[in-house]
């Protein structure tokens, strides 16, 4: 039985992990490398890599940091961050992401996602929405979700799967680091309205928090996480067990 | 020496990471004398069916292909590498594959249950149906694989190593002889596909 997925997402910015971490047993806690193989041996199904970096020099940093964690952890590995054209598909894919993730660079010009997915395959182009509620609609945003697009966000995530993108990344700003739990609501109306993996982001903040999105929500696919595992709130390996002792299909180590 | 066949679909970055990981020397190559003086080959693929089969045959390298297998030389497919092992595929039309093994491959949402999604992307877990395989050699019943197809092989019991639960069984590995094929890819299934590698580096 396929199972669901659980995914910490790391944010890079200048080569070094942003957010801080403490873990027992790594020396180095804000190595992007370091952390990759942690997660990897502690049963992490995927993981995801941002780039919020903005200099030149930072983002050669980030492909050759990207380059080396590829070389090392054999679990899929997706890229967001930056990605703005197919040429940015093909820096990030030549240095061994599996997955590119596209935000922004969707909203601004909507030939990038079936430009990819024509190069690449649509299990390679990944979107990424940032979601509010606004006057009574979800709506897009862009820029790290500081930019309301005006967008319909419903609309406008089925219209980047129709155009090749293979999996959907929802991230609901409402209720981002509030870890009160995922956005339920958003992520129902995504789930009806598209066929592919949709992965819930925003809001974890316990273990209880992913047993009910995957008990109400059958359609979601995978929980995305970044700072509740990078301060070791919520251990992998123990949000796993539970999961499958919840009767929830997981892949344990 | 492994030779990863290379005839210009998809990165094979991670498959080359994976190889070197588990100690095998290995070279990505399209020189049809590498490849026939290989001690493994490997023929990965993603994408369609048919332009992968149009890119392999463009190249000349189909012949090569079935040449050193018809040799003895191991040779593993990855994914659609493992679908362009079978005689045909029905992929945008149909085309005809390898015939290395004999069997077809069939769009999944011809047999699964209609609310599952396609393609099939994530882990899932495999059914080991040959014991005596040398490639699942020291690999649990029940171990998890990653999986991202569209499509899958069919009317090939007889080759079938392992399966996998999508709502029915779906091939998720066969071998012939010395040919082998896997449609998940072992280069992403962490510490349990390393080890399908290493399994295939040591068959001789």
């Amino acid at each position: 039985m396929l199972t669901k997925r659980i995914i910490p997402c790391l944010d890079v910015r200048d080569g070094r992990v942003v957010k801080g971490v403490n873990f027992e047993g790594l020396n180095d806690v804000s190595s992007p490398i370091e952390l990759a193989r942690y997660y990897s041996e502690n049963g992490a199904d995927e993981l995801v890599f941002y780039d919020i970096t903005a200099s030149a020099e930072g983002r050669k940093l980030f492909t050759d940091i990207l380059t080396e964690v590829a070389h090392q952890i054999f679990i899929p590995l997706t890229v967001g961050g930056g990605i703005n054209s197919v040429e940015d598909f093909d820096r990030v894919l030549k240095c061994g992401a599996d997955k590119v993730s596209v935000n922004s660079g969707a909203i601004r010009n909507p030939k990038l996602i079936p430009e990819a997915a024509a190069k690449y395959g649509n299990q390679c182009v990944v979107i990424s929405a940032d979601v509010k509620r606004v006057d009574g609609e979800f709506r897009v945003f862009a820029k790290g979700g500081r930019v309301d697009t005006g967008m319909e966000a419903i609309s406008w995530i089925k219209s980047c799967v129709d155009n090749g993108a293979g999996e959907v990344v929802l991230n609901s700003i409402d209720t981002d680091g509030v870890k009160k739990g995922f956005d339920l609501e958003m992520l129902e109306a995504v789930s009806n309205a598209v066929d592919v993996p949709v992965i819930a982001s925003g809001g974890a903040g316990c273990i209880d928090d992913f047993v009910k999105l995957f008990k109400t929500l059958p359609k979601v696919d995978a929980g995305l996480a970044a700072s509740i595992f990078h301060f070791g709130e919520v251990s992998i390996t123990e949000l796993k067990d539970k999961l499958s002792r919840e009767s929830i299909a997981m892949r344990l180590m | 020496m492994l030779a990863i066949i290379d005839y210009g679909v998809g990165n094979l970055f991670s498959l080359k990471s994976s190889i070197q990981a588990i100690g095998t020397e290995n070279v990505i190559t399209s020189d049809p004398s590498v490849i026939k003086n290989a001690d493994h080959l490997i023929l990965p693929g993603v994408g369609a069916f048919g332009d992968a089969m149009d890119k392999l045959r463009s190249t000349g390298l189909d012949k090569t292909v079935i040449e050193a297998a018809a040799s003895g030389i191991p040779l593993l497919g990855i994914c659609v590498g493992m679908q362009m092992l079978f005689t045909k595929d029905f992929e945008y039309g149909e085309h005809d594959g390898l015939d290395l093994i004999s069997g077809e491959v069939r769009d999944i949402r011809e047999i699964i249950s209609s609310e599952l999604k396609v393609p099939e992307i994530g882990w899932n877990s495999l059914h080991l149906t040959k014991q005596e395989s040398k490639l699942f050699d020291g690999i649990k019943e029940g171990a998890y694989v990653y999986f991202v197809h569209s499509y899958s092989a069919v009317k090939c019991d007889k080759d079938i190593s392992a399966l996998t639960d999508y709502s029915v069984p779906i091939t998720a590995a066969v071998e012939s002889a010395n040919v082998y094929g896997t449609q998940f890819h072992p280069e992403k299934s962490g510490a349990v596909g390393l080890r399908i590698l290493e399994n295939f580096c040591h068959i001789k």
